[in-house]
Formats: structure tokens, sequence, C-alpha cells
């Protein structure tokens, strides 16, 4: 169900001052964005940011308290089927209907789309193969792997051809290979062109995957960019970490004062960001501090997070 | 009404398919009102003859009790499904946050549940009848009324045990149920005629929805009928219809916040 008069860079989905409050709590606090069509577009913030409310509203399942928000042009007020119709939705749980096989899930699941049986029973044979679930088809849901659920999760989403996917907390509780694996798929759909719009709280997670992100704080995006525009704007290219014998580091914050352009100080850690980080440790050094530990690595999203609200991303 | 998609038949399709793989559950729940039927009409039936209904017929104990049965199968088999069932898939297996993700829509979920509820409730009824007519406990060919007087049944309780479902917190809240249906079954003129009561008793249990269901299998089972079965019929229906309505906005407020 394309649309063939959209331009290419068309801006398939928007939201202006997008609000959503539960009572007296604001869950999403009047956010900006818009995804344009083939991108992958992320929301990275840790939990509680108001990142699975705003998916909720995009996904057409809960109501906007205030704001615009807009899906193919269509608000989700008065259009929730016709858009939820051209949306895949991979929930945070899995909501695997376990009473059904795999390939039933799938075709079940298409007839909700109100797909015939034919059409869902060829689209299901594709989507098995892409999940790499074929030789599982006619087996139960409940003894498959973590990473099995899940790809069967995001093969019944894209039963109905969507041109949005909508991925919450993709790979959260997955162990690494079953993360890469699934990375691998979510690169494909790219390729093969749909519009992914997921939210994470890994970092990894979204440089890996995202073209343009924003980062979310207390329902507010604090910053908007490609993994890399964000990593230059916010934090310089390199960071040495330090490790003290110590209970409180904040006691040897003082002592590297003037390394690199700024220090961190976590309660385990001091973390010095300078563009070349190994003549930061040199510095270090020469000075006569002598940390247990000392690493240089290259800057991250999660140094971006760092910056902008004084918090780390994974608790 | 809350939004629906015209839906409503893909969730009886896949109720169906689920019960391919667990048709045992399909078939205990026909077991019970043929166990009754025996039970108390065959045994208790040799001690008690004749029976004379609120109408002022005389009719053997099997007759007089296989109706109320029938209607009390269907009840049954409808509020099994629309409250134990209902409730697992809501709190547990979220099969409804699945399905909401899709064009349906509570009202689609709200039809589609309670339509297959009342299906399994017609095919218990259907082979209840069956089983009584093999009994020798039907006399008139308005019984095959009976089928769809059953679904009317079905309709009425499954739509008010999704209801309430939608607000059950825990499954201890299942007592409840038990608690209405329990009395219900056993006092709503099923094994005894309405006259049996004092007056004001009389008309507690006429206000109860499975009198009404009972009043009218009878009717039709004993070939007694009259216009006086329409208002039965009525009963369950606007029963059956504020289930429906309330069952989806439920929905709605729980699901799409």
């Amino acid at each position: 169900m394309t649309d063939d008069s959209l331009p290419d860079n068309e801006i398939l989905l928007s939201a202006t001052g997008l609000t959503k409050t539960f009572g007296e709590f604001t869950a999403v606090d009047g956010i900006d964005f818009a995804v344009r069509k083939g991108e992958c577009f992320g929301f990275l913030g840790p939990n509680g940011a108001g990142k699975s409310s705003t998916m909720r509203m995009v996904g057409c399942v809960s109501p906007v308290t205030s704001g615009e928000l807009r899906l193919f042009g269509l608000d989700p007020a008065g259009n929730g089927p016709a858009i939820r119709a051209r949306l895949g939705s991979c929930p945070q749980r899995d909501t695997l209907d376990e009473e059904l096989t795999v390939e039933e899930n799938l075709w079940i699941y298409g007839r909700y789309f109100g797909l015939s049986r034919k059409e869902v029973r060829s689209r299901a044979a594709e989507l098995l193969d892409f999940a790499q679930l074929t030789d599982r088809a006619g087996d139960k849901v409940e003894p498959l792997s973590g990473g099995m659920k899940r790809r069967l999760t995001i093969a019944r989403s894209l039963i109905n051809s969507p041109e949005i996917l909508l991925l919450d907390e993709p790979t959260t509780g997955l162990d690494p290979q079953a993360r890469h694996v699934l990375w691998d798929r979510l690169f494909r759909l790219k390729r093969s062109g749909v519009t992914l719009v997921l939210t994470t709280h890994y970092m990894d997670e979204a440089e890996q995957l995202c073209d343009r992100l924003v980062v979310m704080d207390h329902g507010r995006i604090v910053a908007e960019g490609s993994p890399r525009s964000l990593i230059d704007e916010f934090s310089t290219r390199e960071v040495l970490e330090l490790r003290f014998d110590a209970e409180d580091h904040k006691d040897f914050a003082e002592q590297v004062t003037g390394i690199g352009e700024r220090v961190e100080v976590l309660p385990d850690r001091l973390l010095v960001y300078a563009d070349d980080g190994e003549q930061a440790a040199a510095v270090v050094h020469s000075r006569g501090i002598e940390p247990l530990s000392s690493l240089v690595r290259r800057a991250t999203l999660e140094d971006v997070f760092l910056h902008l609200t004084g918090r780390t991303l994974v608790d | 009404m809350p939004a629906g998609a015209g839906l409503a038949r893909m969730l009886v399709e896949r109720n169906i398919t689920s019960f391919r793989h667990g048709w045992i559950a399909l078939v205990t729940g026909f077991a019970e009102p043929v166990f009754y039927l025996f039970s108390l009409g065959i045994g208790i039936g040799a001690l008690v003859k004749t029976v004379t209904t609120d109408s002022g017929a005389v009719v053997s104990y099997p007759q007089f009790v296989a109706p109320a049965l029938l209607a009390a199968s269907a009840m049954n088999g409808a509020v099994f499904d629309s409250t134990f069932n209902v409730f697992f898939k809501l709190k547990y297996a979220k099969l409804y946050d699945a399905v909401l993700a899709t064009p349906m829509g509570p009202r689609d979920i709200a039809v589609g549940e309670i339509s297959w509820s009342l299906i399994r409730g017609g095919l218990y009824s259907a082979a209840f009848l069956v089983v009584a007519v093999l009994a020798g406990a039907v006399g008139s060919w308005w019984a095959l009324l009976a089928l769809p007087a059953a679904v009317f049944i079905g309709f009425a309780f499954a739509a008010l045990g999704m209801f309430a479902t939608t607000f059950m917190k825990s499954w201890v809240h299942f007592d409840y149920i038990t608690l209405a249906i329990q009395p219900m079954f056993l006092f709503s003129a099923t094994f005894f005629p309405l006259s049996t009561y004092p007056e004001a008793l009389q008309w507690l249990v006429r206000a109860t929805p499975l009198y009404h269901g009972v009043a009218l299998e009878r009717a039709l089972m004993l070939g007694d009928v009259g216009w006086g079965i329409l208002a039965h019929v009525a009963y369950l229906i606007v029963l059956g219809g504020i289930g429906v309505v309330g069952t989806a906005r439920r929905l709605e407020k729980l699901l799409l916040s």
C-alpha cells in the first residue's frame, strides 16, 4: 500500500508540541520531531524518559493529550484503523499468541489486518524465512528462545508490509549474539526501504542502527542529530577512563583538573574528555597520579547523554 | 460506542484455530449438563412422577427439567469462556494489546469474543438437545426453536460475563462469578416451578436473566408457546446489548490509555 504520489524524503511521521499526561504526571512534555521516508529514527533515553509513551501515541494505541501528531499526513484521532493498517508494531514485551503455533501466529495476525487467507499464507512463508524460523513453523511458541520470539514478533509486525515499523526496545533482554542477529535483520529491512522508528536505552544499538536520533530525558528532547554529529557536538573525540582505589572518586577530580577539555565524575571512575586520550593519559602520569587502571576509548552516545543530563543511560 | 474496523470475525477465527489444539476443553463443557439430565431427570424423575408447570400443564419430570438444563448449559458455556478465558487473554497473554496494534478496535474485540462465547454455548446446547431428544425428554416440534433461543441466552451471559471480567483484578474475583451463577442455576425455576416460591421471592427470581432463559426454553420445548416468550427474548437481547457496549468501553479505557 505505497502511495506513489509521495516524493522521496517525504516526511511520513511528524509531531509538534506532542504531549502525554497521565493525571498529574507528564510522560511526554511537548516534543517536536519528524521522520523521513526510508530512514531509521531513534529515541534514545533511560527508562522513564517518555519513549514508550511516545511510541504508543505514534502507534495509535494511546490518544494524544495535546499537540499535533501526523502519520502519512493523517491525524490518529479519527484515522486510527487506517493508519495502523500501514504500521508494523513490535512492542517492548513479546505479545505472541502462545495458544497458536509459529506459523499460525503470522496467519492470524495477518487476518487481523483483513488480509485474505491466501495472502497471509504466502506472506508468512517469506517472513518465516526472513526470521530464520522456517524449520520451527509448526512448533508452539512457548519453547522458543528469547531471540527467536523476538524475531517472530518482528516477522509478525511485517505481515501487512508496513511502511513504518515501530520497534520499542527491540533487543532488551537478549544476549549479545541474538542482538547481532536481530540488528542484521533490521539492516536488511532498512535496505528494502522500510522506515524504522525505534526506542532504545542502549547507546551501541542507537549508534549501530539509527541515521538520526533524538535524546530524551524527563519527557523532553534534549538533543537531536546523527550519532556522529551528536558525539562531535557534545563530546570530545576520545575519553580517558580512570579508576582509583577509592570509595569516592570526587577526591581525585581536582588532581586531574586542566587535563583534557573537561572531567566527569562517576561513582566508580573519572572520565577525562580529550581529543587525544593517550596524550591526556601521559599528562596524568607526568603529574604522578597513579590510577588503578586507565583506558582510552572513543566517545559514544553514552558520553553525549552524560554531558546533557549529568546521568548515565543504564543505571 | 468505541471504534471497530468490522473485523470481529477474525478474533473468532483465532479462537477456532486455538481450539483445534485443545478441543478436549470443548468436550468437558458438554458433559456437565448431560450428567445433570441423567442424574436429576432420570434419577429424581423416578421419585417425582409429574410436575405442574406455571402455565398449568402436567408433564414428566425429565420433560420439565430438560429445558432448564439446556438454558443452564448455554449460560455456563458462555460464562466460562467470556470470564476465565477472556481474563487470561486480557491480563496474562496480552492478546488484546497485540490485536489493538492492528486496524481492529475495542468494538471488534468485544463483538468477536462474545460471538465466540455464544458459538461455544450454542454447540453445547445443540449437543444437549440431541441427548434430550434421545432420552425422550422433548415433547414438541417447537423444540427446534430451542437452539436459536439458546443463542440469545448465550449472548446475554457472554456479554455480561465479559463486561464483568473487565473489572476484575485477580483470579480471586472469580468467586463473585460463582456466587452469581450458582444460585441462579439452582433457583431460576430450574428444578421446580416458580409457583413454589412465596410471592416476594417470585419477583426476585423473575428479575434474574437465567429465569428468562429457562422460561423461554421451557415454553418452546413443551410446546407451550405464546407472545409472552418475546418478552424473554427482549430481556436477553437488552442485557446482551448492554454487555457489548460496556465491554467495548471498558477495553478502550483499559488498553487504549
